[in-house]
């Protein structure tokens, strides 16, 4: 039977089919998403769907279903093209769809640069072999003809000396029957149509048209609108609030208090009070109406002014040593020269420009919610347990995303509606305002480094020493996290490159006062900064041109044994074994000569202008860059070009990784130079996007120039690494331009007085 | 009271103070202007009225009667106005969100000035915040749609 419910759903399905949000065409995708849902029985005509990523239908569309959220990163395409690759399917016959949140999946956290890297990449190529050799079966069996006489092409399965040949949607029903074959070779790369090949993005269409839809856009039936009046301090709950004026406006329907989790309150809602309306703008003026008294939170004093001054003092002294090789006291008091500095970068705000959004609708004990979401499967377990039903009575599907950055990676937001629409007993829209994005959100962490250094009689380092503070990502969902984990000192800390004998690091302590959480390329963003900047001051205190003195530093092609580095414990690989992604001196070598090369590094430049360089590994990729600025009076900065050389060991999507490079080129450059989120009164001192700076197009680089450094090697990380090192290019061709040591981020106006 | 929004007559008897923003999102259904500050900070939600770019999140509806509004819905029929063509030849779009407001931030400056100088798009094109960071895309795709040579070299 069909309810009205369902009717309303199915109308709505078909509007987001339409709108590009799930590519299928006509009506088979939304009788698979609906098929999804409801859990109807298969039925004669059903597709040939050999794995969980794949269905062909019998009029020959290709559907990949595609598990990780698209977010501008182009993890949609480059995934649906490695699929058709082993499939050798027609391009013009493929569809994506996006997976709802199912274990089944695998993970499905687009987070950590993983799309592509952990895996996906190749089972999806298997699913497509393995597929191709189903459908190659089928047609031998049709023919009657030795399989190895038959071929998927574009397709199509061909047998040569015949001439004849199938589309795969004939095929389809015959090939249904067969068992799927494991172990199926895999194309070689000479013979690729579609990998490493220019490809047109699969939404580009949608995006450019107004077509896509975003968390944001979503709508239904009968659907209301709600807007939260956040805690302004995280940890304050609501002592009470009047409702009366926010009611008297036209439009609103109920004032609601969503419960607050107690901090560290992980992924669940902050709590607040809600204004449910019929439309978005009667939303947002009946909050400005709402008075709220709150109570008092263990956060309300937290002031950065005075945080850094905690976290100097932390650096100041010995802290959690996590690695130890050599004597560095000794060393250093051996050296002919020491050096030390101090490096801060505060809080920033993603602030992806969708601000976060849910459509939930709640039918008895059922849930069923649409979202911008980075993970659909931690979104279905905090649905879950805010309504306290079992998460497999919650279904989540995931929209396009409006950016993500790492916000989109918590499901608070998706809760807050699920919560709402049990409450009304209608599907609930939840609405984060821009304000809400900026101070209510998980901020990335604050951060202060101190790295001291011994040089030898030569210029050689012979001592390094790390102090690090940063309140870790821990401390969001754990009490009594105060020191970064192992986890956060990848990315430079632990896997320092250098050849330097008597190392140390040492974690400091660093108490959380805000809702700590990832931000594109996390706690590399600090380690990156600290490093090169550091690496820096010592060439020139040594008194040698930086990239010579880096290179020389990382010492002779090799692979670090990271069992015999000093480390206390064993050090993580991002989920990687270091025999699959070694610890590689080489590659950090060639990023490094191949962005010199191409910046025209050496060659002189006008007074008033620099170069700075950098080179950082993250998420098992290797980047350098060197960013040439052009310092005038008053201080006033602008950056002619920007070049990064990247090696991902394998660009699966060439011009999709390019435009993740400049986009990374941009996102580090808006943290070096304007953007802060600071605190006064536990409270965020920026509230929306005229106060919270990022770049603008008359800021940006006139140039970007990206070179893929190939090596054919694992698959690295694509989304974060080309965000590190950029930075402290920038702050040492700033020290390169003017003789000023940027320490301090952002830049802001410190150039300002000369 | 009375509008157009891309070429069709609408009438409005809500909140003369709501937000142009709300009609066309909320009341159309017109989702291709993006809410993204409310405050005209970032031009996520730029449409054209009487053809000038404006941000419809903080212009009432007090202030379009009678006048005549473009969403990127309207600017073609097959997504085939010129800066649209030249978004899609550079493979501008990222994540998308704020390209509607870019695309209509550049199909207004290209009317005004048909050969922008670099200050004419730093001008125009600086009140739309794109997060992805695109902005060297964007400026090489309104010099391929204004007909100019490309200034970047190889990508």
């Amino acid at each position: 039977m069909t309810t009205p419910v369902q009717i309303e759903r199915r109308a709505f399905l078909q509007r987001l089919a339409a709108s590009g949000l799930v590519l299928v065409v006509g009506a088979t995708g939304v009788r698979r998403l609906e098929a999804l849902d409801a859990h109807l029985n298969p039925v004669a005509g059903d597709p040939f769907a050999p794995s969980v990523y794949l269905s062909i239908g019998e009029d020959g569309i290709v559907t990949v279903i595609v598990h990780r959220s698209e977010m501008g990163q182009g993890a949609r395409t480059g995934l649906v093209m490695a699929m058709a690759e082993d499939l050798e399917a027609d391009w013009s016959m493929v569809r994506a769809e996006q997976a709802i949140g199912d274990p089944k999946y695998g993970s499905q956290n687009t987070d950590g640069s993983t799309s592509i890297r952990d895996g996906s990449y190749l089972k999806f190529r298997q699913a497509g072999a393995a597929a191709r050799v189903m459908l190659e079966r089928a047609a031998a069996a049709e023919w009657g003809v030795p399989e190895k006489e038959v071929a998927g092409q574009n397709g199509r399965v061909a047998h040569a000396r015949s001439g004849r040949s199938l589309a795969y949607g004939k095929l389809v029903a015959r090939a249904r029957l067969l068992p799927v074959p494991t172990n199926v070779p895999l194309k070689p790369e000479s013979q690729f149509r579609f990998i490493g090949k220019q490809m047109p993005a699969l939404d580009l269409k949608a995006t450019i048209t107004g077509a896509a839809m975003f968390g944001q856009d979503l709508a239904m039936p009968g659907m209301k609108i709600a807007v939260v009046l956040h805690p302004p301090v995280y940890g304050a709950t609501v002592a009470s609030f009047d409702a009366t004026a926010a009611l008297a406006v036209m439009g609103v329907e109920r004032v609601l208090e969503i419960p607050s989790t107690p901090i560290p309150s992980g992924f669940m809602p902050l709590g607040g009070v809600a204004v449910v309306a019929t439309s978005t703008w009667a939303a947002i003026e009946g909050r400005k109406k709402l008075v709220v008294r709150w109570n008092a939170s263990p956060n309300d004093g937290y002031d950065s002014a005075a945080y850094r001054a905690e976290l100097e003092a932390s650096v100041r002294a010995a802290g959690n040593t996590v690695l130890d090789r050599g004597n560095v006291e000794s060393a250093l008091g051996a050296a002919a020269k020491t050096l030390q500095a101090e490096y801060y970068v505060p809080h920033l705000a993603q602030a992806p420009m969708e601000p976060p959004a849910a459509l939930a609708t709640v039918v008895g004990d059922r849930c069923e919610a649409w979202a911008c979401t980075q993970d659909p499967q931690s979104a279905r377990d905090t649905v879950g347990a805010m309504l306290k039903i079992a998460k497999e009575r919650v279904t989540v599907h995931a929209t396009m995303l409006g950016g993500g950055f790492g916000r989109k990676s918590k499901p608070d937001f998706i809760a807050e509606a699920a919560w709402l629409s049990q409450q009304v007993g209608a599907p609930v829209k939840v609405v984060w305002t821009r304000e809400d994005d900026i101070q209510n959100g998980f901020p990335h962490s604050v951060s202060m480094q101190r790295l001291e250094a011994g040089l030898d009689a030569k210029g050689k380092i012979v001592a390094w020493r790390h102090r690090t503070a940063s309140p870790p990502i821990g401390s969001t969902f754990e009490p009594g996290q105060d020191f970064e984990s192992e986890g956060e000192l990848v990315g430079g800390v632990l896997d320092l490159p250098y050849d330097i004998a008597n190392v140390r690091a040492e974690t400091c302590r660093a108490p959380a006062h805000a809702r700590i959480g990832w931000y594109r390329s996390v706690t590399a963003i600090f380690h990156a900064f600290a490093i090169n900047s550091f690496m820096d001051e010592l060439a020139h205190a040594a008194g040698r041109d930086p990239l010579e003195f880096m290179l020389g530093a990382l010492g002779s092609d090799r692979i670090i044994d990271m069992t015999t580095v000093g480390a206390a414990h064993p050090v993580d690989n991002y989920g990687a074994t270091w025999e699959e992604h070694p610890h590689d001196i080489a590659r950090y070598r060639r990023v490094l000569q191949a962005v010199a090369k191409a910046s025209g590094w050496g060659r002189p430049l006008p007074k008033g202008e620099g170069r700075g360089v950098a080179v950082h590994k993250s998420f098992l990729t290797y980047v350098a860059s060197v960013v040439h600025v052009k310092v005038g009076a008053r201080g006033a900065l602008s950056i002619p070009r920007v070049d990064i050389a990247m090696d991902c060991g394998y660009a699966v999507h060439p011009e999709r990784v390019r435009s993740q490079c400049e986009g990374a080129v941009i996102m580090s450059l808006s943290n070096a130079l304007v953007s802060e989120l600071s605190y006064a009164n536990g409270r965020t001192v920026q509230r929306s996007l005229n106060t919270y700076k990022v770049l603008r197009m008359n800021a940006a680089p006139k140039e970007i120039r990206v070179h893929l450094v190939h090596t054919g090697g694992p698959i690295g990380g694509v989304g974060e690494p080309g965000v590190p090192p950029v930075a402290p290019a920038l702050a040492n061709a700033i020290f390169a331009a003017t003789g000023k040591r940027i320490r301090t981020l952002p830049v802001g106006n410190q150039l300002a007085g000369g | 009271m009375r509008l157009t929004v891309n070429g069709t007559a609408r009438t409005f008897d809500g909140d003369p103070a709501m937000p142009l923003l709300w009609f066309l999102r909320d009341e159309l259904g017109l989702t291709g202007t993006k809410f993204s500050c409310g405050i005209s900070a970032c031009g996520a939600c730029t449409v054209h009225v009487d053809g000038h770019a404006i941000t419809s999140c903080v212009t009432p509806m007090s202030a379009v009667a009678g006048k005549s509004v473009t969403t990127i819905e309207g600017l073609s029929t097959a997504g085939d106005h010129r800066v649209q063509k030249a978004w899609a030849d550079a493979n501008v779009p990222q994540c998308g969100y704020c390209q509607s407001g870019q695309i209509m931030a550049a199909a207004a400056l290209l009317k005004k000035k048909p050969k922008p100088t670099e200050a004419d798009i730093d001008a125009a094109m600086s009140g739309v915040i794109c997060r992805c960071g695109t902005y060297t895309r964007i400026r090489e795709a309104i010099r391929a749609a204004a007909g100019m040579p490309a200034t970047t070299g190889a990508r």
